[in-house]
């Protein structure tokens, strides 16, 4: 059906105009007084020391990376698993090699120590 | 055509005569048809997401053995729209030297990652926004917002504690996608199709939780990790980061994080019982009507969110070295493991009866689940030795 993606392309236009109309509903009623002591940073009442872009731990940024290479091999999955009532035996055994030599990346991270929390 | 057989339909051509009859050209007709009804269904949203506020105070303070709100209204079911009224006629303090584009849009794609969600969720046969033949990729894609939105208000709110809150919860959030993802597989391999009234439809006679018992509970337990809630409620240590990525938020924008993760929550609820607990049927009830249907998931959505709402209040936060542990060296395997025998038992029992194949996937889930207890059991038990083991020198020392 040609309507399947206006109807989706309507329902993101609302799904974003009616939390933003809510925010500008706020926004017009509610009180404006701002002063510098309310619009500091909020740190428990601590004085801001320093950049508050903060360095942070290596350790995200390769999850990151792990997680980018787990999450583009299973997409490729989909279309697999899909179609896989009408797929031969041999099709399927492909498809189970495939998660395999996912597995063995895996082991080889997990071997690496990338998988640990330093 | 009869209303009740099928009242959207019905409605909606009701609307196209009027639209059509007002001298409207045909396509334009549609548009607005399809417009009102998408606002329609949002605003119903929006107000069960109001009523769930009020549900989980009620059902929390139970757990606590409280009472809960119960002075505003009957029951206190006045007190959530107060709550909401409230939040209006806040002042909404933009603190200085934040992103202000990306501060502002951050609140409004946390709820519209939940809220494009009920586009693709089948009410009942007749009730549904489009049935995307894509739809669980719809679904992971539309999660993908919901993290893009935690990153954004971390990073924009110029504060340390936004920004440690978002990275742990970015970090859980995307390592909890991947055996989300893989259990999001198993349907589909069973089914045969990616889309949500398929998969609906193909559960008439088993549910899927019977066929495969661990995928349902991988999928409950990376939801719980995705909606960011204890024990998986990393950003909101308050003992740490205070309140996390929405610290420097207050009025409405607050209130939208908040109501998207009260939302977030009943729709993965919902997707947990359209996946695995059959969707709309329930024992031959939906047979009564579109709309006894459209009960029954929305009851069934209701059940998840209360098992979502006992695990948050029961368990204890974890730390995040435990929880990335847990996930990739415990639940990426496990549901890679589940996702191959799945696909070789449905390729290899194609033939036989239902029954057959229900059976041994169900006891093939049990053997797995057998398995992989006895390898903890083992693992613990070596990690206890390792523990309790120097401390026996320790003590002769002393002597």
């Amino acid at each position: 059906m040609e309507n399947e993606w206006l109807y989706i392309g309507l329902f993101l236009i609302v799904g974003v105009a009616l939390p933003a109309a809510a925010i500008i509903l706020a926004w017009l009623i509610s009180p404006k007084k701002p002063n510098p002591i309310k619009d500091s940073t909020y740190e428990c009442g601590m004085e801001t020391v320093g950049e508050s872009g903060v360095q942070f731990k290596a350790q995200y940024y390769i999850f990151g990376l792990v997680f980018l290479i787990f999450d583009v091999e299973t997409v490729f999955l989909f279309p697999w698993a899909v179609s896989l009532g009408k797929l031969p035996l041999f099709a399927v055994l492909e498809g189970i090699v495939f998660i395999l030599i996912l597995v063995a990346g895996l082991g080889y991270i997990w071997r690496k120590d990338a998988l640990e929390w330093v | 055509m009869n209303f009740w057989a099928n009242p959207i339909q019905v409605t909606a051509d009701w609307l196209m005569g009027l639209f059509t009859g007002w001298g409207m050209t045909e396509v334009l007709a549609s548009i607005l048809t399809q417009l009102l009804g998408i606002v329609v269904m949002i605003t119903i949203m929006l107000v069960i997401d109001i009523l769930l506020v009020w549900i989980e105070r009620k059902v929390v303070a139970r757990f606590q053995d409280r009472l809960g709100p119960n002075r505003g209204g009957p029951f206190g079911l006045i007190q959530p729209f107060a709550d909401i009224i409230k939040l209006f006629i806040k002042e909404n303090i933009t603190p200085a030297g934040v992103d202000k584009v990306v501060y502002n849009l951050a609140p409004i794609l946390s709820v519209f990652s939940v809220l494009i969600l009920w586009a693709i969720i089948p009410l009942a046969p007749v009730i549904i926004g489009v049935d995307l033949n894509v739809g669980l990729l719809y679904l992971v894609a539309a999660g993908a917002i919901g993290t893009l939105s935690i990153i954004m208000a971390g990073w924009s709110s110029n504060n340390k504690f936004a920004l440690l809150g978002a990275f742990r919860q970015v970090a859980a959030m995307i390592s909890y996608e991947i055996p989300m993802v893989v259990a999001l597989l198993i349907p589909t391999v069973l089914a045969g199709t990616m889309g949500m009234l398929g998969i609906s439809e193909a559960q008439q006679g088993m549910w899927y939780v019977f066929l495969s018992p661990l995928a349902a509970l991988i999928f409950l337990i990376s939801a719980v990790a995705e909606l960011g809630r204890t024990p998986f409620d990393l950003s909101e240590g308050e003992s740490e980061v205070v309140a996390g990525f929405h610290i420097e938020y207050s009025g409405m924008k607050f209130g939208w994080f908040y109501a998207g993760e009260l939302l977030h929550a009943f729709t993965f609820g919902g997707f947990w019982g359209i996946l695995f607990f059959g969707g709309y049927h329930f024992f031959g009830l939906e047979n009564l009507g579109p709309l006894v249907a459209a009960a029954i998931v929305l009851f069934k959505a209701l059940i998840g969110y209360w098992v979502i709402m006992w695990i948050k209040y029961t368990l204890m936060r974890i730390r995040i070295d435990h929880m990335l542990a847990f996930n990739w060296k415990f639940l990426v395997p496990l549901s890679l493991v589940v996702l191959m025998v799945t696909a070789l038992l449905n390729t290899l029992l194609r033939d036989t009866s239902t029954w057959v194949m229900a059976v041994s996937m169900f006891l093939s889930n049990v053997l797995i689940a057998w398995v992989v207890i006895e390898i903890l059991r083992g693992r613990s038990r070596t990690e206890r030795e390792k523990v309790e083991s120097p401390a026996q020198p320790v003590v002769e020392a002393t002597h």
